[in-house]
């Protein structure tokens, strides 16, 4: 596991590197959902390059789309493309590589970008591994502002309604929105009482926490009956004191001097978790 | 009479495949009764989806299941299915390509007096503007089941218009022409081209019969593929008509009428007149009464050829 929490931190960089090349990216959200990239991808699911047509593989989609640089290092980590090809092609002209996730990539299922589709999508490829008796399992990532959008619910519904637990939800819960705090905007402290009433299992952990996140996966596989949730409460732009819990930062390209203090701050922490 | 509406052909055709086709899963949102397909639902329970009045889940979880490998046809009234599911359709079908056939049923004005919420006049516009979508409206029950049986065979998106009520048969059950993506020619003539879709295509084809009384001579299309539209038997007809009719149950922006417009402007120019339901709610009342009220009847399809061709 502390080789995962270093890797999450590497990643960072990488996912910096990618905005800077491409000149733009949702840098906040990337930087809170790695965690939980890290974990369903190198610790949970069954899924790597040479098993991406198996019918048995994991299933994965990003709802939150927008935080498609960090799946776009995860994804290069795993070895379905190089990472150089990443940064030379990262939101260029003609490029596969465009700022949300694109299935005509290697390693993306779905296309995704616009909010709340993620979920009653899984809620369809969940439907579809029962029918057919297989054991894979079904994971979505959505953000906390995309929990507004009244389709996540009718995916919420109907995955409550047939009790799919071999699948499995995460929201990334950085508390934070284009326009400012998730509270603000459009309440929804009252996730777990919100989940549960729908027929979920719910567990809240902190996000950024490799271990709590294992925990939470290994909860989730073995609850039967009901599909679950992780209310993963994370940092957005967790790395660098430079983002952190900054709205601003929901998308924004650094100038030269926040690069290099954001490159020296995950280094540190980085390091940090190599010693501790 | 011909007593099965094109919904019940629908049905019939999935639950002959179905037996042999696991694969194949139909979904509703609590529309299996409108849908024609209850029969499906209580044959097939394990190839059956019921997501309750939820358009949106209804189509993202059938682009979840084509993904596993489902061949889903996903049915709901086409008001809503080309509409409140439209960003759907689009991403989740259509550009993240997964195999989802959308079943618009009771499409047009089919509703009649339930009015314009219930009215499907902008679904050929709405669907037929996003990439890798394709169009369909069989005009009877025969050429229905024959475009069902070819959707089966394909793993690509599209979105199929029926309406509510039977409809005269155009063809007939062990003679019904049909080739995928080519437009059915109904009757051939060098005077005026009439090109007409869904339900039109009964009384284009009898406006087709009432000119030829007259001695003047129709070409008449059955075009129920709307998009792709096959240009090519448009244009080789097209070319020795004097002019062309388009006759549609849609708005008169962005259907089959403005596609035809478009390809004859291009390539052979001449006058296009395109027939449709108005820009504004329709007029109260049951089908017939509407086309009747618009003139979208066998005698307002003849007229309209005569005077566009200045007879």
């Amino acid at each position: 596991m502390d080789n995962l929490k270093a890797k999450a931190y590497e990643l960072r960089k990488h996912v910096l590197d990618i905005i800077m090349a491409g000149k733009g990216g949702h840098i906040g959200g990337d930087m809170s959902v790695m965690e939980i990239l890290v974990t369903l991808y190198f610790d949970q699911m069954n899924i790597s390059p040479e098993n991406a047509d198996d019918p048995e593989r994991d299933l994965f989609v990003l709802s939150k789309g927008h935080s498609v640089e960090a799946l776009y290092a995860v994804l290069a980590e795993k070895g379905f493309f190089p990472y150089e090809e990443v940064l030379e092609k990262f939101s260029r002209f003609g490029s596969p590589f465009i700022g949300h996730p694109n299935n005509k990539l290697p390693g993306i299922e779905m296309n995704s970008g616009s909010l709340g589709h993620g979920l009653p999508v899984c809620v369809g490829m969940a439907l579809a591994s029962r029918m057919d008796g297989k054991k894979n399992r079904v994971y979505v990532v959505m953000g906390d502002g995309e929990l507004a959008e009244g389709s996540v619910w009718e995916g919420a519904m109907s995955g409550g309604h047939y009790k799919l637990d071999n699948l499995c939800a995460v929201v990334d819960r950085n508390r934070l929105q284009i326009s400012g705090s998730t509270e603000d905007v459009m309440s929804q402290d009252d996730q777990v009482e919100r989940w549960k009433s729908f027929g979920w299992h719910a567990i809240s952990v902190p996000g950024n926490d490799i271990d709590a996140l294992h925990a939470a996966f290994e909860e989730a596989k073995a609850t039967k009956g009901k599909p679950t949730v992780i209310i993963a409460n994370t940092t957005k732009g967790l790395g660098s004191p430079v983002m952190e819990n900054k709205a601003n930062w929901h998308h924004k390209v650094p100038t030269a001097e926040e690069y290099e203090q954001i490159m020296k701050d995950l280094d540190a922490r980085k390091e940090a978790l190599l010693h501790e | 009479m011909n007593k099965i509406p094109n919904r019940q052909a629908i049905c019939e055709v999935l639950m002959e495949h179905a037996k042999e086709d696991r694969d194949i899963v139909v979904l509703c949102s609590d529309s299996r009764g409108s849908a024609s397909l209850a029969p499906f639902a209580s044959a097939f329970p394990e190839q059956f989806i019921e997501v309750g009045i939820a358009e949106q889940d209804l189509v993202s979880i059938s682009a979840g299941l084509a993904k596993c490998g489902k061949k889903p046809f996903a049915a709901s009234p086409a008001c809503f299915l080309s509409t409140r599911s439209y960003e759907q359709a689009k991403i989740d079908v259509a550009y993240s390509n997964t195999n989802v056939k959308l079943i618009g049923i009771s499409g047009g004005v089919s509703y009649g007096a339930l009015g314009m919420s219930h009215h499907s006049a902008q679904d050929i516009a709405a669907m037929s503007a996003i990439p890798n979508m394709r169009v369909y409206l069989p005009s009877d029950r025969h050429q229905t089941r024959k475009l069902v049986e070819a959707l089966l065979e394909d793993q690509k998106p599209a979105y199929i218009r029926v309406g509510r009520n039977p409809v005269e048969d155009i063809y007939e059950e062990d003679n019904t022409p049909f080739a995928m993506d080519k437009a059915t020619v109904l009757r051939e003539g060098s005077d005026v081209l009439i090109v007409a879709c869904g339900e039109m295509v009964r009384p284009a084809k009898e406006a087709g019969e009432a000119l030829a009384a007259e001695g003047i001579s129709a070409t008449v299309l059955d075009m129920y593929c709307v998009k792709p539209l096959d240009a090519e038997t448009l244009l080789k007809y097209a070319e020795s008509a004097k002019a062309v009719i388009a006759v549609e149950e849609h708005s008169p922006f962005g259907g089959l009428g403005s596609m035809v417009a478009q390809q004859v402007g291009a390539n052979c120019p001449k006058k296009v007149v395109c027939m449709s339901l108005p820009d504004s709610p329709v007029i109260t009342g049951n089908s017939k009464e509407v086309f009747d009220y618009y003139g979208l009847n066998a005698e307002g399809i003849a007229a309209c050829a005569k005077a566009a061709i200045g007879k």
